[in-house]
């Protein structure tokens, strides 16, 4: 491995492959979440067939948009952030490159073509069976190699903190995914395996994976594609880099503790419950310090947010993140969390989080990305980014209030006592309760789907080089602040 | 300028450091699960699933329903009252991997093994609409339909063995005969079934005793769900974890 | 013994808050302030070798 490595270009032929297939799982994702949003709210789509209902269709959802969009989108910002911050070449060369995207691609299929025919784990967000989970733990450690190869071929003497946080999220997901998947296959030959774990240990160590599957998987890497996409976007060095140094070491320390609070109240000992909950509240304080090193990178740079509708979308994004690491830690309280478990206002707050976080820091980039990667000028339209952001963050705001305020009906239904002593509401009566909030939801994810349209017409004939004659893009408020200019 | 080495082991180091920090919570939360042993309640009565329940469980599992269904009855008054005494640890002790559930899109299922009839059950999942008009349910009328296919019955009983749940070699090779002695009792022998596995539902489950279905499967196995701890004459310091 | 050891167990708790401070005042010590903040350029510095 001793060709010169400084004259060698970067490899982005792998990063415009796992760039297209985010956007390509992203869609899908979002679509197959439209369609089971759908089948709560008018059962009949469900269709009575053993392989479209919603049983079967959830994990597909879950996997699609973590895994798939979450997951292409890790491969193709780390890969590229790692070799511009290290200036330095992907280790293993295109071949190795090559495995981990049609490998990971494998995996995904895999994965979700046995969902829909009933083969899963029941572990959530860890349903592949035993024989998916092998394949991903060998493009895994391909991956760890490849990124720890290329961090050691380094020219640039510091390791940049966007490549500690991808670094995290490759070790730490490594762990969980080996230790929460431990199971004996029923015969070598067939799909069905028996988890090692049983009972209250299996509870907590799924949630132990669960949580951290949330927080190095849809944080921790993302918040390494913070600290990149944001900087370049706003072409300003990181608020504090000091800062990041204290927000990374407590972060990966502190979101290990908190699985406990997907299990309050639960048969998990109390002992157990409490720590979780200790932890998780004080896990907002390095979430925050995240989000505050994040917009605070703005500073001298906030008349961008007027003419840059791609930075107003990472902006949004990590405002949506400080918004819902500020709702989780108050949502574990055991108090609290009695009132939300079981209920929708769990799923407000994971989609807080998933598209306006982990969604719109991933339009971001690509938004960035794009026009890099195929060498264009700019994007054929940045008044199209602008539509995206109105027509999806509206959505998230219905989706959110639909859930938010379905959930806490929910949950005061099920524990109201009426007058003479007794449960006032029977369960249907509460099922029956939650149909209007599951239409608005369904329509809160009709219309991210239709801004994930836009973004993809907008990608597609920007890739081609197209070039949109419009008027420059000058938000409104800016038209007026400074009008003779 | 810099030496090699010292480049080397920084992000060798930063590995090692991420992966000690990242490990500590883990250790300090789920090793104490499996050394303390008042996790478990010390209770009477649980036993591992029979083979025809063991195949309802794999349905249940097949088909996501713990993706809208939980199986954790918490200490509120409003819910003892609704589905019965909380859970305990010691009830999904040999459940490989755990059912308790995180949402309730449908009711709570822990204690659902006797509260409905065989038929209301069979009922239920061919189109849950025509017994609860306001439910949301998929309807499941492919289980009827479908035979039971359990010629591997005695490996499923083997790799749970292996695992710690304990199977004892005369039910591994009954495995076959018992899902009959459960499911179509008047040809096979309930009363050997019964002894080996307590308080197991018996009977005909979908309906059609002609045939052992998925159906007679799922329903064999919610009968069964919460059942089995005796409650009687348990103390304070028993249910102590 | 036990009360050895729970003298033991609460010494934990000292030092992962002796391990934070450290971070925390390594990482803002003024000193350290100008070379630290300077990797923040690092993204910021990126000449293309190829375009």
């Amino acid at each position: 491995m001793s060709e010169a490595v400084a004259t060698q270009p970067y490899n982005e032929e792998v990063v415009r492959q796992f760039t297209i297939a985010t956007v390509f799982w992203g869609v899908i994702g979002f679509l197959v979440g439209v369609v089971i949003a759908l089948q709560l709210a008018f059962p009949v789509l469900n269709l009575g067939l053993e392989w479209t209902t919603f049983g079967r269709l959830r994990p597909v959802h879950t996997s699609a948009v973590i895994f798939a969009f979450g997951g292409n989108a890790l491969f193709a910002t780390s890969l590229y952030v790692v070799q511009r911050t290290c200036r330095a070449t992907l280790w293993g060369g295109p071949a190795t490159a090559s495995f981990l995207f049609w490998g990971y691609q494998a995996f995904i299929v895999l994965a979700a073509s046995g969902y829909v025919l009933g083969v899963t784990q029941s572990k959530e967000y860890a349903e592949p069976e035993w024989y998916v989970d092998l394949w991903l733990t060998i493009v895994w450690v391909v991956y760890l190699f490849v990124f720890v190869g290329t961090i050691m071929r380094r020219k640039e003497p510091h390791i940049y903190v966007a490549n500690w946080f991808y670094l995290a999220y490759i070790i730490t997901i490594a762990m969980l995914h080996l230790v929460n998947n431990m199971a004996l296959p029923v015969s070598f030959f067939g799909t069905k395996s028996y988890i090692l774990w049983s009972g209250v240990q299996d509870a907590l160590t799924q949630w132990w994976y669960g949580h951290n599957a949330v927080g190095f998987f849809l944080t921790a890497g993302f918040l390494g594609m913070m600290y990149y996409f944001v900087p370049k976007q706003a072409e300003r060095p990181v608020y504090s880099y000091r800062l990041s140094i204290v927000h990374f070491w407590s972060l990966i320390f502190l979101y290990i503790w908190a699985g406990p609070h997907h299990l309050h109240y639960t048969a998990l000992p109390d002992w157990a419950q409490t720590l979780g909950m200790t932890f998780s509240v004080m896990l907002w304080m390095p979430s925050w310090g995240g989000m505050i090193n994040g917009i605070m990178t703005l500073s001298g740079a906030w008349d961008k947010l007027r003419t840059d509708p791609i930075l107003r979308m990472l902006v949004a994004s990590i405002a949506f993140y400080g918004m819902s690491t500020f709702e989780g830690p108050m949502m574990s309280i055991k108090p609290v969390n009695a009132l939300s478990h079981y209920t929708d206002w769990t799923i407000g707050h994971v989609h807080s989080g998933a598209l306006g976080w982990v969604a719109f820091i991933s339009f971001g980039a690509v938004y960035y990305l794009v026009p890099k990667l195929w060498k264009r000028e700019r994007l054929y339209s940045i008044r199209m980014v602008s539509y995206h952001f109105w027509i999806s963050t509206i959505g998230i705001v219905l989706y959110i209030t639909a859930m938010w305020v379905g959930g806490i009906t929910q949950g005061l239904m099920w524990r109201a006592y009426d007058e003479l002593g007794f449960l006032q509401y029977s369960f249907a009566e509460t099922v029956e309760a939650m149909h209007p909030y599951y239409v608005i939801r369904a329509l809160g994810g009709v219309l991210f789907l239709l801004g994930s349209f836009v973004m993809v017409y907008n990608l597609i004939r920007t890739a081609r080089g197209d070039l949109r004659d419009e008027a420059p893009y000058v938000s409104p408020t800016a038209a007026q602040a400074a009008p003779a200019e | 300028m810099f030496s090699h080495e010292k480049i080397e082991t920084n992000v060798i180091l930063m590995s090692v450091l991420t992966l000690l920090t990242v490990s500590i919570g883990g250790l300090v939360e789920i090793v104490p699960l499996y050394t303390i042993e008042s996790t478990i309640e010390r209770v009477k009565g649980m036993r591992p699933y029979t083979p025809l329940e063991l195949m309802g469980r794999n349905i249940y599992i097949r088909e996501g329903c713990y993706l809208c269904h939980s199986q954790m009855v918490r200490p509120f008054r409003d819910e003892v009252e609704r589905y019965g005494h909380y859970s305990l640890a010691a009830e999904s002790m040999y459940d490989h991997p755990f059912q308790w559930g995180s949402k309730r899109t449908g009711p709570d299922l822990a204690r659902v093994g006797g509260k409905y009839s065989h038929e209301w059950h069979a009922a239920h999942m061919t189109d849950p609409r025509s017994v609860v008009p306001e439910s949301i349910m998929p309807a499941y009328p492919f289980l009827r339909e479908h035979a039971l296919d359990a010629d591997d019955i005695a490996e499923h009983l083997k790799t749970n063995k292996a695992i710690g749940v304990p199977y004892s070699d005369d039910m591994i090779s009954n495995a076959a005969d018992d899902i009959v002695n459960q499911a179509d009792p008047e040809n096979g022998d309930p009363d050997a079934l019964q002894e080996r596995y307590p308080k197991a539902a018996i009977g005909d489950f979908d309906g059609d005793p002609a045939r052992v279905t998925e159906l007679d499967a799922l329903i064999a196995y919610l009968q069964v769900l919460g059942t089995l701890v005796e409650f009687g004459e348990l103390t304070a310091e028993d249910l102590r974890q | 013994m036990d009360g050895f050891y729970e003298f033991i167990r609460s010494l934990w708790l000292l030092w992962l808050m002796a391990v934070f401070i450290g971070i925390v005042v390594w990482a803002f010590w003024p000193k350290r302030k100008r070379e630290l903040e300077a990797h923040g350029q690092i993204p910021l510095r990126d000449d293309d070798p190829e375009s």
